[in-house]
């Protein structure tokens, strides 16, 4: 690089453009949030029975995952600040394999209720009644929206890792793995809000 | 070249994150459990209390804001009081009618 040459960088625009972000994916899930709690207040006991149907347990297995997911690409960036690159790609790998397990264990759940023929649309559901067709259908649009979010932040945190193992993103300049780190951070903060909605609340 | 303003950065430690973890899970299976015994209407509070207590420690530890500029977690606390007012007067509106 030219010796003359000076790279423009601002770490703390970076973060707030990232943190803007965040704040439209907030009112993103707080807008279903809303029409989730009016929903509910309208079909009490559709929704008290239709939650009774989710199995508790996948759900607190897979809260638990994306916790310690989290933890670990917290923890990456720790390690890449004491410049300790091999530990910080294994704790990314490590985050990327929990979202893998977070989306198999998403397969199956989703799978189970599939083949009692619950799934939007569906002329069983329909059948049921009106209120759990509403709880079934922002079960499956916001556990699904949130899944999405699981996909593209796992892509997110995989091209951050390359951009490592390269040493593009290192010690001296790792914005961007705060940011794709902020990114997953907020994809866990809104299952702790979907978990108790839909699992634990009957 | 970098900036004195790019090198401010706060190195946290692994065990913090550790300890973070632990008390999240914890805290969830506070949650899993209050929620079995049935609680009536305080059921739902309670799940809701500690939701917002487990993302309290997120953001603040995970997401690194008890360490950053302060003008982040303001910006935060902004967007969820707006959050929390749409909320209140949604709810306000459907529990009158």
């Amino acid at each position: 690089m030219n010796m003359n040459m000076v790279t423009h960088r601002d770490d703390l625009a970076s973060k707030t453009g990232m943190w803007l972000f965040l704040f439209t994916e907030l009112l993103l899930f707080g807008g279903l949030f809303i029409v989730y709690s009016v929903y509910r207040y309208r079909n009490p006991i559709a929704f008290h029975q239709a939650a009774h149907e989710l199995s508790v347990v996948i759900g607190t297995a897979n809260t638990i995952i994306l916790l310690i997911s989290s933890t670990t690409i917290a923890m990456s960036i720790t390690a890449l600040q004491t410049k300790n690159k091999k530990l910080c790609l294994l704790l990314m790998g490590v985050t990327i394999l929990l979202g893998l397990a977070f989306l198999v264990n998403k397969y199956f759940e989703w799978g189970a209720h599939f083949r009692e023929h619950i799934y939007p649309g569906s002329s069983v559901l329909a059948l049921r009644g009106h209120g759990d067709v509403l709880f079934y259908g922002l079960y499956f649009f916001m556990t699904g929206l949130h899944a999405l979010h699981i996909i593209v932040g796992l892509v997110f945190i995989l091209v951050i890792a390359v951009s490592i193992f390269k040493d593009r993103i290192n010690s001296e300049n790792y914005v961007l793995l705060e940011n794709s780190g902020l990114y997953w951070h907020l994809v866990d903060l809104i299952w702790i809000f979907l978990f108790p909605l839909f699992y634990l609340i009957t | 070249m970098k900036t004195d303003e790019n090198e401010k950065h706060h190195i946290i430690p692994y065990r913090t994150f550790l300890y973070v973890l632990a008390i999240l899970i914890l805290l969830t299976l506070t949650s899993v459990t209050l929620t079995q015994i049935s609680l009536g209407a305080f059921t739902v509070a309670a799940a809701l209390i500690i939701a917002g207590i487990k993302s309290t420690f997120v953001l603040a530890i995970f997401m690194h804001l008890k360490f950053e500029n302060k003008m982040f977690s303001r910006a935060v606390c902004g967007v969820i009081l707006l959050l929390a007012a749409v909320i209140t007067i949604t709810l306000l509106d459907y529990l009158n009618r």
